[in-house]
C-alpha cells in the first residue's frame, strides 16, 4: 500500500530536477552531444547541473566555447580554470579562425563579432559531428525565446524555423534528428534571472569577478554604460572611447557578460550574491534591456539571429 | 544568509490559459504580469510606445505577449508561449495556448504540463462552442483544476445576475463531463477587477480572487497517493575512475515519474521482472532517505541486475502488466494525415518502440463531444486509436498516472513528433 506524504519540492528544486532530467535525455538519446560553456553565469549553473545528473561518472559530453576573441579576460581565465577543476574537456573554437578561413566577413574592423558567432559555431558541430548542443538559453531572456522549445529543432543550415518546431508534450522530449541536423536543448528553459541568481546562491557557485561590482573606466553612450578600454587576452585594449567621449570611473557590475562589444554593467555597489539578488528583485529594468547593445537594434532581432543558426 | 530566505516556498504551479484575443487573454496574462510587478520599465515602455503608434489610449497589456515576428505580422498566436512570474511565495509558469480551433493541437501541447486551466469567457458572449471546446480538451488531458474567468464584466455593468446565468449554464454542460472542481470567477482583466486585486465594482463576489486560487492551488503529484513509477534515463558506471571504491558503482539514473521511494524498499526490475530492494538513494554524492515525485536522483539497488535505459524500476507489490497492445486516446499532430499503413515510432517515459495502427474505434467531434466513425486522422482530430508495439510497454490508465500513461508518436522518416497520446 502506498502511503501518501504531501511533499512539495520547492520551486528551486523542482527547477534543478526538471534541468537535470533534461540533460540526461541528451545524454541518453543523443550520440555526441556538447555543452555549450561560455564562463557566464547561465553556463556555470548548467556545469552544476551536470554534476547533479552525471557524478560520480564523467560528464557524458565535452564542453565548448565558441569565443569571439573579444570576451573579458576575467571570463576566459574562470573558463579555463573551471574546466580543469571538473577535470572535464574543453574545445574552444574562436570566431578569429572563421575570419581567417574567410567564413566570417566583418563589415568593419569595429564591427560586433557577437552575431558571427552562430558560423563559428555551425563550423564546430561539422568538425566534430556533434548532433545536439546544450546551452543556457532561458524562455524569459526575450520574445522570441517565449515560444522556444527545450529541444529545438535546427536544419542542416543550423537554421531555426518557428514555424516547424516539434510539439513538446509532458516531459516526453524528442531529441531525435538525422545526420547533419541538430537539436539545441535548453535544460533552464524555465528559469528567469532570478531563479538563476537564486541558484547561485544556494550552490554556492564561484562566478567570474566582473559580475560583482568594482571600478571600472566607462563612457555614457545612448543612455548605456559603454565599458572602454577593456584589456584582452593578449594585453591589446579594445572598446576605445570615440573622439570626446569622456571617460569616467563608475562602480558597476555585468548582468549578463557576451562579447566585449555588446554588453554593458549597470551601476550597482553589490559586492555579493545576496545583493545580487536582492537587486534583481528590486530592479526596474529586464537584463537584456539594461546590458545588451545587439537587442536593441531592432524589436526582431534575436528572432532574425536565431533563424540564422544562433544559439 | 540569503534576503529572500525568510519567505516560505510554496513551490511551482504550472497552469494553462485558454481562450481568444477577444477574450482578453492576453489582456488577463499581461495583468497578472504587471499587478505582480513582473513587467519591468523598458518593457512597458516599449509597448506605451507600440500602443501609440496603434493609436490606442491606455496600454494595451495584450502587446506584451506578442510573440515573433511572423505572427506579428499576420496578428494572431501561432503556438504556445510560456511566461513567468513570482509573488515571493510562489513560482509560476503559464503555457499560453491560442483559442483558434484550428490550434487543438497547441492546447493539448500546453495543457500537457499544467495542473490549473483557466478559460475564459467574456461576459457578453456566455459559454460559447469554444468554451465546450477548451474545457473538453482540458478534461481530456486530465486538469485537475479549472478555473471559468468570466471576464469582461465591465462592459456588463458588473452584474450578478449575467454572472450566474453564466455560471448556471457552464455546470450544465460541465456535468456531462464529469469535471470535478471548477471555480468562477467575474473579473476585468482591463480594469483589473478580481486579478490580483479585488477592485471595488464586484462587491457582491465574496469568493477569491485569481491570484489568491493560483497561490493556494495544489501543484502536481501533491494531491493523491500515487504508484512509484522510475523510467531508468542512463546508468551510471564510472569504472575507469581513480577512486577503487567506485568500481563496482552502479547507479541508475532518472526523475521518479510518480509515487516516492525509500531505502529499503523492495522493488521489481521490468522488463526483467527481478526483484531486489534499493540500497541508496543520492544524488551528487548526497545521500537521500527517500525520494518523491519529479525529484531526479541516482539510485543504487542491493543485487547486481542488468539494467538500460528504457526500463522501469517499480515497487514490486504494484507492478504494471508489460502491454504489447494499448488503446489511447491520441491527437494527432502533425499536417501529414495519420498513415494506417505506415509503421510509426512510440515514446513512452524513456521508452521506445515500433507501433502499428491497429484500428481507429471513433473520432470525436469536439465541438459537440460526439462520437463519429473515422478511418483516418488529420491535423487536430482527437480519436480512440488502437496501437500493436513491437516492444511492451510498462504503463497505467492516463487518468490514474499521467507520467506512465501519456506517449508521443514519432514519425522516423522526419523525426517529427506527429500524435499525442493518452492511454486508456
Amino acid at each position: 500500500m502506498t502511503t501518501l506524504t504531501k511533499t512539495t519540492l520547492s520551486h528551486l528544486d523542482w527547477l534543478e530536477a526538471e534541468a537535470i532530467h533534461i540533460m540526461r535525455e541528451v545524454a541518453g538519446q543523443c550520440a555526441n552531444p556538447v555543452l555549450l560553456f561560455s564562463g557566464g553565469k547561465d553556463s556555470i549553473c548548467m556545469l552544476r547541473i551536470a554534476e547533479k545528473a552525471f557524478r560520480p561518472g564523467k560528464f557524458p559530453f565535452p564542453l565548448m566555447h565558441i569565443d569571439t576573441g573579444h570576451n573579458y579576460r576575467e571570463v576566459v581565465q574562470f573558463r579555463d580554470k573551471r574546466a580543469a577543476e571538473l577535470g572535464e574537456r574543453l574545445i574552444v573554437r574562436s570566431v578569429e579562425d572563421s575570419m581567417k578561413r574567410g567564413t566570417v566577413v566583418l563589415k568593419h574592423a569595429g564591427e560586433s563579432r557577437n552575431k558571427h558567432q552562430s558560423v563559428t559555431l555551425l563550423e564546430a558541430i561539422e568538425e566534430f559531428g556533434f548532433d545536439c548542443c546544450i546551452g543556457g538559453a532561458r524562455r524569459d531572456e526575450e520574445k522570441a525565446r517565449a515560444k522556444e522549445r527545450i529541444m529545438s529543432f535546427r536544419d542542416e543550415f543550423g537554421q531555426w524555423d518557428p514555424k516547424n518546431q516539434r510539439p513538446e508534450l509532458w516531459n516526453l522530449y524528442n531529441a531525435r534528428s538525422h545526420k547533419g541536423e541538430n537539436i539545441r536543448a535548453f535544460p533552464i528553459s524555465n528559469w528567469t534571472e532570478m531563479d538563476v541568481w537564486q541558484y547561485i546562491e544556494r550552490e554556492q557557485l564561484e562566478l567570474p569577478s566582473i559580475y560583482f561590482a568594482h571600478k571600472r573606466p566607462v563612457v555614457l553612450r545612448q543612455g548605456a554604460i559603454v565599458p572602454v578600454n577593456v584589456p584582452l587576452m593578449n594585453g591589446e585594449l579594445t572598446n576605445l572611447p570615440k573622439p570626446g567621449e569622456e571617460i569616467v570611473e563608475l562602480q558597476v557590475r555585468f548582468r549578463t557578460v557576451g562579447d566585449i562589444s555588446c554588453t554593458a554593467p549597470v551601476e550597482s555597489d553589490a559586492d555579493n550574491v545576496a545583493r545580487i539578488v536582492l537587486e534583481t528583485a528590486t530592479t526596474t529594468i529586464t537584463e537584456r534591456g539594461a546590458t545588451r547593445l545587439d537587442d536593441q537594434t531592432s524589436e526582431a532581432s534575436m528572432e532574425q539571429r536565431k533563424k540564422e543558426g544562433y544559439f | 544568509m540569503s534576503a529572500m530566505e525568510h519567505v516560505q516556498d510554496n513551490g511551482l504551479l504550472r497552469f494553462l490559459t485558454c481562450g481568444s484575443v477577444d477574450d482578453g487573454k492576453s489582456t488577463l496574462i499581461g495583468r497578472l504580469l504587471f499587478d505582480t510587478k513582473t513587467i519591468l520599465a523598458d518593457t512597458l515602455s516599449a509597448i506605451e510606445r507600440t500602443s501609440q503608434k496603434r493609436g490606442m489610449e491606455a496600454v494595451d497589456l495584450s502587446l506584451l505577449t506578442d510573440g515573433l515576428q511572423a505572427e506579428r505580422e499576420q496578428g494572431i498566436t501561432i503556438d504556445v508561449a510560456y511566461r513567468y512570474f513570482s509573488t515571493g511565495t510562489r513560482k509560476y509558469i503559464i503555457a499560453d495556448a491560442p483559442g483558434h480551433e484550428q490550434y487543438t493541437r497547441n492546447m493539448v501541447t500546453a495543457a500537457s504540463t499544467a495542473n490549473l486551466a483557466i478559460i475564459l469567457i467574456d461576459a457578453r458572449k456566455g459559454v460559447l462552442t469554444q468554451t465546450r471546446r477548451h474545457s473538453y480538451l482540458a478534461h481530456l488531458v486530465n486538469i485537475p483544476h479549472l478555473i471559468v474567468a468570466v471576464n469582461k464584466m465591465d462592459l456588463v455593468d458588473y452584474d450578478q445576475s449575467v454572472f450566474e446565468k453564466i455560471r448556471a449554464d457552464y455546470l450544465e454542460f460541465a456535468a456531462k463531463l464529469g469535471i470535478d472542481d471548477i471555480r468562477f470567477i467575474p473579473m476585468s482583466a482591463l480594469n483589473g477587477d478580481m486579478v490580483v486585486d479585488r477592485g471595488d465594482r464586484l462587491d457582491w463576489y465574496k469568493g477569491p480572487t485569481l491570484l489568491d486560487v493560483l497561490e493556494t492551488a495544489p501543484a502536481a503529484h501533491t494531491e493523491k497517493a500515487e504508484k512509484f513509477r522510475f523510467p531508468v534515463q542512463c546508468v551510471c558506471r564510472p569504472q575507469d575512475s581513480a577512486n577503487p571504491e567506485l568500481h563496482d558503482y552502479r547507479g541508475f539514473m532518472g526523475r521518479v515519474e510518480s509515487g516516492e521511494i525509500a531505502v529499503g524498499d523492495e522493488v521489481t526490475v521490468l522488463p526483467s521482472g527481478l526483484s531486489t530492494r534499493v540500497k541508496a538513494i543520492e544524488l551528487y554524492g548526497q545521500p537521500l532517505t527517500h525520494a518523491v515525485s519529479e525529484q531526479s536522483v541516482t539510485i543504487l539497488l542491493a543485487d547486481e541486475i542488468d539494467i538500460s535505459r528504457g526500463d522501469m524500476i517499480v515497487k514490486t507489490a504494484e507492478a504494471p502488466e508489460p502491454k504489447k497492445q494499448i488503446e489511447a486516446m491520441v491527437c494527432w499532430l502533425s499536417e501529414t494525415p495519420m498513415d494506417r499503413a505506415r509503421k510509426y515510432l512510440i515514446r513512452h517515459t524513456t521508452r521506445e518502440s515500433k507501433a502499428m495502427v491497429a484500428g481507429i474505434e471513433y473520432r470525436v467531434d469536439i465541438n459537440t463531444m460526439e462520437w463519429v466513425p473515422a478511418d483516418r486522422l488529420a491535423m487536430n482530430d482527437i480519436a480512440k486509436v488502437a496501437f500493436k508495439l513491437a516492444q511492451p510497454v510498462f504503463c497505467d490508465p492516463y487518468a490514474e498516472n499521467r507520467g506512465s500513461g501519456a506517449f508521443i508518436v514519432i514519425d522516423e522518416s522526419n523525426n517529427n513528433t506527429v500524435g499525442a497520446g493518452m492511454i486508456v
